[in-house]
């Protein structure tokens, strides 16, 4: 009698089990979390504070202050955090000295700013302010500066901002630079 | 003799389960692919504030985390209830970012460095005066490139 040799089939049952094994280790060990927020630059340290020569006028800064009891007061007036977006993109393309000619729907008020390259937006807060609403505020202005270059992209482009390439995003970067300056705070 | 036969269990007839490890190494992958390894133990609470101007992090080896909140209940009879802040696996001083920083930054190729970029994973009940602690020291450090660490969604959304 000859053996037939035929490969006897291997039991798979426990295939699942170590899948499963597999899969809880990966389930435990790993995070979902994406790495993402608001990317910023801080000015380089200086030991004593030098006095610097305020080169800029008046008009062309947005003062932000939020306070410990994060409220937000805004070129001197009270402001709702909601309001702030408006009011900063009122502000970047107000246009005062008329040489922004991409600038829509630009109010031209001589208290705001000349030109959006001339604007810069001072942000100052207290050390009891909540991390959510500095968070929040900084959330807004950028989106400021955002809505403004979409809406450019869209005028100039007919395309919305991600489908932009480098050199078109770097043309609405320049037209709108983005310029946050942030102070030490204090009591406020 | 019947022709037919007589069903003889009567009940249900068992489900083939050989698709089984086929379903699951499917979840399987989609899990190694979508997550990453943990890197830390948080210490410290951790719940991000929300933000929709948002910018992913690229290169994870050039990043260096800093978590800041208050400290879990596991740690909370050890460390207390105040926000701490943690670098890698232990809870630091803030005049320990320096260092910190520097090395993180001296384990980084030569010519990447300036790239490197500090990830503020803070939660969001934190007060801003520790943070702006954590800014100047990494000011002093010379590193400049900064993130704050946010969930996507919308701020004025409530969410109690």
């Amino acid at each position: 009698m000859i053996f037939k040799r035929s490969a006897s089939e291997i039991n798979a049952g426990s295939m699942a089990d170590i899948a499963f094994l597999l899969l809880i280790f990966f389930l435990v060990t790993t995070t979902m979390d994406v790495d993402a927020g608001i990317t910023r630059k801080l000015p380089p340290f200086e030991e004593a504070l030098v006095p610097q020569a305020n080169t800029l006028h008046k008009r062309n800064i947005f003062t932000v202050l939020v306070n410990a009891d994060n409220q937000l007061l805004v070129e001197g007036d009270y402001l709702e955090l909601k309001d702030l977006r408006t009011k900063a993109k009122a502000f970047i393309s107000n246009n005062g000295d008329g040489s922004c000619t991409y600038c829509l729907n630009a109010a031209g008020l001589s208290s705001s700013s000349d030109n959006p390259q001339k604007a810069v937006i001072s942000l100052q807060n207290d050390r009891a302010t909540d991390y959510k609403t500095y968070i929040s505020v900084q959330n807004e202005l950028v989106a400021a500066y955002n809505e403004l270059r979409a809406e450019l992209g869209q005028a100039r482009f007919g395309r919305k901002l991600g489908d932009l390439n480098a050199q078109e995003m770097n043309e609405l970067k320049a037209a709108f630079p983005q310029v946050i300056s942030e102070a030490e705070p204090v009591g406020l | 003799m019947s022709k037919f036969k007589k069903k003889t269990g009567g009940g249900t007839p068992a489900i083939s389960t050989a698709s089984l490890p086929d379903i699951v190494f499917m979840l399987l992958f989609f899990f190694m692919v979508t997550t990453v390894m943990r890197e830390v133990t948080l210490k410290v609470k951790n719940e991000k504030p929300f933000a929709t101007e948002i910018k992913k992090l690229e290169r994870k080896s050039l990043v260096t985390y800093i978590y800041v909140g208050k400290p879990t209940k596991t740690y909370e009879a050890q460390l207390g209830s105040e926000p701490v802040l943690q670098l890698d696996d232990a809870i630091a001083r803030v005049n320990e970012i320096r260092n910190f920083v520097i090395t993180k930054r001296e384990e980084i190729n030569e010519a990447e460095r300036p790239l490197m970029t500090v990830s503020i994973k803070a939660d969001e009940n934190v007060k801003m005066g520790l943070i702006t602690d954590i800014k100047q020291e990494l000011r002093k450090a010379n590193s400049l490139k900064i993130n704050y660490s946010t969930r996507k969604g919308e701020v004025f959304e409530d969410r109690r």
